[in-house]
């Protein structure tokens, strides 16, 4: 009796919604603290809005973590302090940023942009709700599974929605976004969660039959053609509808995830290797058939060789900033382009330096790793998976964005997760954190009933038997 | 699944760690070289809004900023009534054409960002100060500088001094000039519209012509020959030289001939005193045949020709052809052919041999200070080569004395004083007017400045050009300025 309800103990993880609490007190203090320390820099006082700043991002951290007292509990509790972290520095480096942007607007003769900072902190409520309409809503993340094909086709849907003529728009180059009512919206940041529903869905399903059907090849056990049917025109759709687009990250991620599900669903390294060979072969067959993948690769590999050229610019943004950064507010970030949304890496990188952006890196690190400690830990497949998929979106999506904005490898516009400017990607994130809060609430809650076995009970069980 | 979730999760680690190692090579590694570009606009800007140290000619700033409330925060600025004589060494320091002389060669100091300013820097961000440059202050003679200045007035020319003793640049003007505040300007549409127009004047008031263009130095080079023939052992001052009215040049049909088209002094031999004297070519032009390409090359580098001087204002290096035939030997020995060089090469030749033959390195930044006076550095005087040994400069003293007191050289005379001196005067074309030259030294038996007047374009007939009738009495008005003080 004595060892069973020590064990019970033992295995009972606890809420830590305490740890949680505390750990947002730290993240609003950072991100009041940066709002304070580039008033201070720019305008030589506190500024005026600190008080309402504050407040609102405390009282949507605090719902959020309500929410979560309440609907989950045992939840993972680093993931909304690090989500709310970034949120709030990206919040105060486009508040920064956007004065010098509309400076530079008007020095060049033209009418400037409304402030982007209020939108910013708009789309972060919008986020906000959408986080707890999910913790509210869906009580089992499994449930979401009978949304299988759904999720696929919504996916589809979503991503096809730009090419609609009248719907779509062209921004930049990337047909990727959408108008309605005024608004812009980017579907692809919701298609990519809807995607992830629909591949680990199909894979609990197919897991089996990918394993161990068909025939071997090469060392691979190749699976039958109907088995691998549609999930492979799901990828071949996206793939093709994101080429049309000029998303070139987007597509990468969408492929990507993909191979790293299949992987984790059938456990075998092959599919990594084709998947490789696969992509370094389109990647050449992109580079020398479409002009503007050329472009960026040469843009990549020689960035000064346009004279005043984003990356070139964004580079020597952050050569500026060097190790410890000119400070807040005391750089010049918004001499690059696009620096409130794909550069705005390079924004945090020439104000807070090589220092402020190692700790963003590991704070999206820290999300990535929490993620797929929920997919370890989940009981279910189909919740691996989905863990595992939004967990290494953000790994690939982070990635390939910091990556390009600091020179590793050539720039694909996506957006840094939670802190670029522009509200479908922020709504989708706070989405995304509360699915993968969700699933480890599931994950971290005991299996037994948490209350303490009685001797009664265990009489009973002794009887039965 | 697990085994893969962590391999996965391995993966994503090894992701973030190429970030951050990417990132440090950029911004701890790859920094210095990504903010020492040209168009990086950030560290213009910024470099553009520091409090940038003053260039002193004595007491005076010849360059200074002051508070501006634009957003450069401050204004460089260049003493209007001096601006454009000091041109030439201060250069300028504009946001869209970059900095020429001293602001180029000093800019690390001036904006403070010197490594032998970092513990000033250290001070003014711990004491919330804005960061102030170093003070570079010139070894130039604001007295010699503006008598230079006067009379090469309306010339297009140069003149360049040097404290024989130390190598002190006292003079270094060249004309014409331009206003180095019309390039500093925070208006970048008017600057650009002075730029273009200076770039387009004919007479390029931006050419530094005391120390960037190479000329024929003409007759100022047969001290050159005289110190290599003295040197050699086989003449002295009273050595009969072969001095027809012509002289025949070998392997061809022509000849060279003296300026008058007569012998020199009267007879077809004279002294090397006479030949030095009237400035009689055949009489250098036998000694260069005499003593060979070789002999002149080598007393020519001895004084500094081949290599490039004043590396804080960038001159350009003096030339002696390299591999001349007799009768192109001939005509180098007299400062013709291809012999070029600048006027500060030429006030070296004489500084020189003011200085017993010891050719001091010309320096022009005297001293660097912080905002609070200490010193930074310090320049000390340096020789750069025993051109001659005493004993020749002595003899070649006594002959540039001689040149003054009874030969070409009498316009650059002083009462009082012993001036050593040599004129020149070279072609180039004969569309173009000739180059006059004077360079010398005073007092000759204690010398306190050797300088050296190249006039490229006085505006007067062609035959009144005459080193000593143009150039002497500018040389001469330089001299004064620094005996008298």
């Amino acid at each position: 009796m004595s060892i069973a309800s020590t064990s019970v103990i033992q295995i009972m993880p606890r809420t830590r919604r305490g740890v949680e609490l505390m750990l947002l007190i730290v993240a609003i203090g950072v991100s009041v603290g940066a709002y304070v320390n580039i008033g201070i820099t720019v305008q030589d006082k506190v500024p005026a809005s600190t008080g309402y700043y504050a407040a609102g991002i405390g009282l949507l951290a605090l719902i959020a973590h309500l929410a979560l007292r309440y609907r989950a509990p045992y939840a993972d509790p680093v993931l909304l302090p690090c989500a709310v972290l970034l949120n709030g520095l990206g919040v105060a480096m486009i508040q920064r940023l956007d004065p010098g942007i509309r400076a530079i607007a008007v020095a060049a003769g033209r009418t400037p942009k409304s402030p982007a900072a209020p939108q910013q902190i708009t789309w972060t409520a919008v986020g906000v709700v959408l986080f707890l309409a999910v913790i509210l809503v869906i009580r089992d993340h499994r449930r979401l599974q009978a949304l299988t094909y759904t999720a696929g086709l919504a996916g589809l849907l979503l991503l096809v929605l730009p090419l609609i003529p009248g719907l779509g728009v062209n921004i930049n180059g990337a047909r990727i976004w959408i108008r309605l009512a005024g608004m812009s919206f980017q579907p692809g940041e919701f298609a990519k969660l809807c995607l992830v529903v629909f591949f680990a869905g199909y894979l609990v399903v197919k897991r089996d039959v990918l394993t161990l059907a068909g025939h071997r090849f090469l060392g691979l056990d190749l699976p039958r053609a109907r088995d691998l049917g549609p999930i492979g025109i799901a990828w071949l759709v996206s793939l093709g509808v994101l080429v049309f687009e000029n998303d070139l990250g987007s597509s990468l991620l969408f492929f990507g995830l993909f191979l790293f599900l299949l992987y984790v669903a059938t456990e075998r390294a092959g599919w990594l290797i084709i998947g490789g060979l696969l992509f370094v072969g389109g990647a050449y067959f992109a580079y020398s058939t479409i002009g503007h993948v050329h472009k960026r690769i040469t843009d990549w590999l020689d960035p000064f060789s346009i004279d005043q050229g984003q990356i070139a610019v964004g580079l020597m943004g952050q050569g500026w900033g060097g190790a410890l950064g000119r400070g807040l507010g005391q750089g010049r970030p918004e001499l690059t382009a696009y620096s409130q949304s794909d550069m705005i890496i390079s924004s945090f990188a020439e104000e807070l330096g090589l220092t402020g952006l190692v700790a963003i890196i590991l704070i999206y690190t820290l999300i990535i790793e929490r993620g797929l400690r929920t997919a370890l830990g989940c009981r279910d497949i189909f919740g691996k998976l989905v863990a595992t998929g939004l967990a290494m979106s953000f790994a690939l999506q982070v990635f390939v964005i910091i990556g390009g904005v600091t020179g590793l490898i050539p720039l694909t516009g996506l957006a840094t997760p939670f802190m670029a400017l522009g509200g479908t990607s922020l709504v989708a994130n706070w989405a995304i954190i509360a699915l993968l809060l969700r699933i480890s609430d599931q994950a971290r809650r005991p299996q037994t009933p948490a209350a303490p076995v009685s001797d009664e009970t265990i009489a009973m069980a002794v009887q039965k038997q | 699944m697990n085994s893969a979730i962590r391999r996965l999760a391995v993966a994503a680690i090894i992701l973030m760690l190429a970030l951050m190692a990417n990132s440090t090579y950029l911004q701890a590694f790859r920094a210095g070289e990504l903010n020492g570009r040209n168009d990086n606009r950030r560290v213009r800007d910024s470099q553009f809004s520091v409090n940038r140290g003053p260039i002193l000619v004595g007491s005076t700033p010849v360059a200074k900023s002051a508070e501006s409330n634009d957003r450069f925060v401050y204004q460089r600025t260049y003493p209007p009534n001096i601006a454009k004589i000091y041109a030439p060494v201060t250069g300028f320091y504009s946001y869209l054409f970059g900095r020429a002389g001293i602001e180029l060669s000093q800019n690390s100091e001036l904006n403070g960002s010197d490594p032998s300013l970092a513990f000033r820097r250290v001070v003014d961000v711990i004491t919330d100060r804005r960061q102030q440059g170093a003070s570079v202050s010139l070894t130039l003679n604001a007295a010699a500088q503006q008598a230079a200045y006067r009379g090469l007035a309306g010339k297009k020319g140069a003149v360049v001094a040097i404290e024989p003793k130390t190598g002190k640049v006292l003079a270094l003007v060249s004309l014409p000039t331009y206003d180095p505040n019309e390039l500093a300007g925070h208006d970048l549409t008017k600057v650009g519209a002075s730029w273009k127009a200076l770039n387009a004047d004919k007479d390029r008031p931006m050419s530094n012509r005391a120390i960037k263009e190479l000329y024929p130095p003409g007759s100022t080079f047969k001290l050159v020959t005289a110190a290599a023939a003295l040197s050699s052992g086989k003449y002295n001052p009273q050595t009969q030289v072969r001095s027809p009215a012509e002289l025949d040049l070998p392997q061809t049909t022509v000849k060279l001939p003296n300026e008058n088209g007569r012998n020199c002094g009267g007879s077809d031999n004279a002294t090397l005193t006479v030949a030095l004297r009237n400035s009689c070519n055949t009489a250098f032009g036998s000694i260069g045949l005499d003593l060979g390409a070789e002999a002149l090359r080598d007393q020519a580098e001895k004084f500094g020709f081949g290599e490039r001087q004043l590396p804080e204002l960038g001159a350009a290096a003096s030339q002696f052809p390299a591999d001349p035939n007799a009768p192109q030997t001939a005509q180098s020995a007299i400062g013709q052919f291809d012999v070029r060089a600048t006027p500060l090469q030429m006030a070296m030749v004489a500084a020189g041999i003011a200085n017993g033959g010891d050719v001091m390195k010309p320096y022009i930044v005297q001293n660097i200070k912080t905002v609070d006076l200490k010193t930074v550095s310090e320049t000390k005087p340096e020789s750069l080569h025993q051109a001659v040994s005493p004993e020749v400069a002595a003899q070649l003293t006594a002959m540039m004395v001689d040149v003054v007191k009874n030969g070409t050289g009498k316009p650059g005379q002083i009462s009082g004083i012993d001036v050593a001196g040599k004129t020149g005067t070279a072609q180039t074309s004969p569309d173009k007017p000739p180059f006059a030259w004077f360079t010398a030294f005073a007092p000759a038996n204690d010398p306190k400045i050797a300088v050296a007047v190249m006039i490229e374009d006085a505006n007067v007939p062609r035959n009144d050009i005459a080193g000593g009738a143009l150039a002497a009495p500018i040389a001469k008005a330089v001299m004064e300025a620094v005996l008298n003080q």
